[in-house]
């Protein structure tokens, strides 16, 4: 190498030598210590100092800049173009209509045959709307929390919440349910319906809007807060929606506390649960 | 040399000579922004180089399983295997961590450099005739890309991941008629259903990267049968190419790119902590975190779940699902226009010609004022998702900034828009070679023409816009 171009090989061989260096200090790295902080620099710095060496030879030594290519236009001439619909078409003008219309309904036909099969990716022979529809609740069931122990009345104090469970062998999704514990001076404001038997009141967990769980109750405004889009609904108001994406409220489950002072659903819940599908009313 | 001999010997028995000396010399216009694709290529090599290690040990399964590792708080929990082998991929696999967080890295910055790519593209006119069909292959690569970053997002099944999938369960559910087969057919069931994780996985790892790689094919064949499109200047024409050859320059500056791309994966995934799973814990019934934001690119849906008002009306007796507006027919509609739109331009414009040269943004004002009102709309919903956030550092009120914003994202993508018809018209019509150059008066001239004699018939710029800019200040007081 000779004249003007030596110093650019100095610099690209300097940075290849570099980038040499720092992958063998990233292989260390591996052998010693594991840091993915330490690691992930070394690599990245050693394919940065290649990059930057590439790109110095590209730029410095390697022949570039402008060429001028010959772009012949898309569009064939022509008679190529009709020559070729003539071969594409060899053979048609003498195939009566019926075999392809037969074809067709036969390919049609292979093709529904392999839309049947993913009815099996639903496991069971329940419906959606069934499946749906139904949740583990209904009268006498125990709410339980989420380590399965069974909820007593007195086990909420006034004002506060619960996350509970139908007493069941698998926790459901969409049985989850916020037990919530009014204050009595609230059990006035509430409107009627609104309070069962200790003040205790049970909604659904998930959002009527996209399904996510309602997690924050507020004590002070007695709110329901979705954290997912910010979905509002005022527990004392039968959990109307009151701000944010959600157009229907929480669906509502009957309590009541039995013989043994634990609390259970006395039914399920008055609405659909979870975000709404497409169905009447 | 050996390479000499191997090739002539390769050659004798497959006889490729000519057809790859032309792939050698193939001409690569150099131009910066011809660069977006390429780093959109090599973000997705980094992502199938780094995907094959993480599935060496991710284990996409719902089966309940005893972590047992490094990570303290959740020893001896019970939590599916999927989520057990992603804290276990994080602490206790070599490079695991590295490799994991420059995964995610690696997804957000393809999903960027798609887009930034789709926006040259499209401000540039380089989708208008031969390459429509290029044109829709790339937007099915994007969407293609929004479904696999959302696919994988998906599977650790920590908290956050099982918040998006119940909200995706829910976007299924909302659609009419089908929806309820939809979502129990794909989750195998009510959510959160048995079988999600494991064909979550197989899409992932097999069925949309497939797809994609395909399409990339696709995407380079046509690139190299109809050869790139170009700015106009000296020497290029519609039946010329001008700039670098393939081989060895423009080659080995690719090379340095792509070692460029996968260093950014490497540092951002080595010191910058990306969806740290451990920290938002198990997927569990019931549970949810919050705040709670999906990645960026699907973002924008998420931020219009949050705008749309509480609304559900009633069709025929039947309720419409809120979701399906905003989450089902937002999208849909956003990606038709941008499939239609190649199509749709030629209508108005009446411009059916071949174009290898590309325009400059101002030479299409509409197409500007158009392209910045989308940008505008999509990144203002972009923010919206984050609005809960916004809350938690200035203390406004959410409720409130979600009716603001309710109004914003509708008002300020039509002002942007006509502020940016307006700049390229001016810009279009002036002398100016760069915006930073365009006087104030051609701007101004260029809303009076409007506001007066919106009938003129379109001139040939640069004389009007002279006329304007020199006697329009006269009116209206001194010249700033």
């Amino acid at each position: 190498m000779r004249g003007p171009a030596r110093a650019p090989a100095g610099w690209v061989s300097a940075a290849f030598l570099t980038s040499t260096a720092l992958t063998a200090g990233f292989v260390a790295a591996y052998i010693t210590t594991d840091s993915p902080q330490l690691e992930g620099l070394l690599l990245g710095l050693a394919l940065a100092a290649l990059a930057a060496g590439l790109v110095l030879w590209a730029m410095h030594l390697l022949p570039s800049g402008t060429y001028v290519e010959e772009r012949p236009p898309m569009a064939p001439p022509e008679e190529d173009d009709d020559a070729f619909q003539d071969d594409l078409h060899r053979g048609g003008q003498e195939t009566p209509g019926i075999l392809r219309r037969t074809l067709g309904l036969a390919v049609l036909g292979l093709g529904a045959a392999a839309v049947v099969p993913l009815r099996g990716l639903l496991p069971g022979s329940l419906g959606p709307s069934t499946a749906l529809r139904r949740t583990a609740w209904g009268r006498g069931v125990r709410m339980m929390t989420s380590e399965g122990k069974p909820v007593r009345a007195d086990d909420l104090e006034p004002g506060t919440a619960l996350t509970v469970f139908p007493q069941a062998p698998e926790p459901a999704d969409d049985a989850t349910a916020v037990l919530i514990r009014l204050r009595p001076a609230d059990l006035e404001a509430a409107s009627s319906g609104a309070a069962g038997s200790a003040g205790l009141v049970a909604y659904s967990k998930l959002c009527t809007h996209a399904g996510c769980p309602v997690g924050l109750y507020e004590q002070t405004t007695r709110q329901l807060f979705c954290p997912c889009h910010q979905s509002v609904f005022d527990v004392l108001d039968r959990a109307r929606p009151i701000a944010g994406p959600a157009a229907r409220r929480l669906p509502q489950l009957p309590v009541s506390v039995d013989a043994e002072g634990y609390v259970q659903a006395d039914g399920g819940f008055d609405g659909q649960v979870g975000p709404t599908y497409w169905r009447r009313g | 040399m050996i390479t000499r001999r191997v090739v002539r010997w390769a050659d004798r028995r497959l006889g490729f000579a000519s057809l790859a000396r032309s792939g050698l010399n193939k001409v690569f216009p150099d131009h910066w922004s011809f660069m977006m694709g390429e780093i959109a290529l090599y973000s997705f090599v980094y992502l199938v180089l780094s995907g094959t290690f993480l599935a060496f040990f991710f284990d996409a399964s719902e089966a309940k399983t005893v972590y047992r590792g490094s990570y303290a708080p959740l020893n001896g929990s019970e939590v599916s295997a999927a989520y057990s082998s992603a804290v276990h991929l994080s602490y206790d696999v070599r490079l695991g961590l590295l490799m994991r967080q420059s995964h995610h890295w690696a997804a957000l910055l393809f999903t960027g450099a798609i887009v930034v790519h789709l926006a040259r593209i499209f401000f540039t006119g380089a989708f208008r005739r031969p390459r429509e069909v290029n044109w829709i292959v790339g937007v099915t690569l994007l969407l293609l890309a929004f479904v696999n970053g959302f696919a994988g997002y998906s599977l650790p099944d920590d908290l956050l991941s099982g918040t998006g999938l119940r909200v995706a369960n829910g976007i299924m559910l909302s659609i009419p008629v089908v929806g309820q087969w939809v979502a129990l057919l794909i989750f195998g069931g009510e959510f959160p259903g048995q079988h999600i994780l494991p064909r979550l996985f197989i899409a992932h790892v097999l069925l949309v990267p497939g797809l994609i790689a395909a399409l990339i094919a696709v995407h380079m064949a046509i690139l190299v049968r109809q050869k790139h499109s170009q700015f106009p200047g000296p020497g290029r024409t519609e039946t010329t190419v001008v700039g670098s050859r393939m081989w060895p320059g423009y080659a080995v500056k690719s090379i340095g790119l792509m070692a460029a791309v996968f260093s950014l994966c490497l540092l951002l995934g080595g010191l910058v902590q990306i969806n740290p799973v451990w920290l938002w814990g198990p997927f569990e019934p019931g549970s949810a975190t919050g705040p709670a934001q999906p990645d960026w690119y699907v973002g924008w849906v998420d931020g219009a779940l949050r705008l749309y008002p509480p609304w559900e009306p009633h069709l025929f007796g039947w309720r419409l699902p809120n979701l399906f507006l905003p989450a089902v027919v937002l999208p849909g509609l956003t990606f038709v226009a941008m499939y239609l739109y190649p199509f749709v331009e030629p209508l108005f414009t009446r411009d059916r010609e071949e174009h290898q040269l590309l325009e400059r943004p101002r030479d299409r004002p509409v197409r500007m004022g158009l392209g910045v009102m989308a940008f505008t709309f999509y990144g203002l919903l972009l923010l919206s998702f984050s609005l809960d956030v916004v809350t938690r550092y200035t203390g406004w009120p959410v409720t409130v900034l979600v009716l603001v914003f309710r109004v914003v994202v509708l008002v300020v993508p039509l002002l942007t828009g006509l502020a940016a018809y307006v700049l390229a018209k001016a810009l279009r019509d002036s002398d100016a070679a760069r915006f930073t150059e365009l006087p104030w008066s051609a701007v101004r001239g260029t809303v009076r023409r409007r506001s007066r004699s919106p009938k003129e018939p379109p001139t040939t710029a640069s004389p009007v816009a002279g006329v304007a800019a020199e006697h329009l200040p006269v009116e209206s007081g001194p010249v700033p």
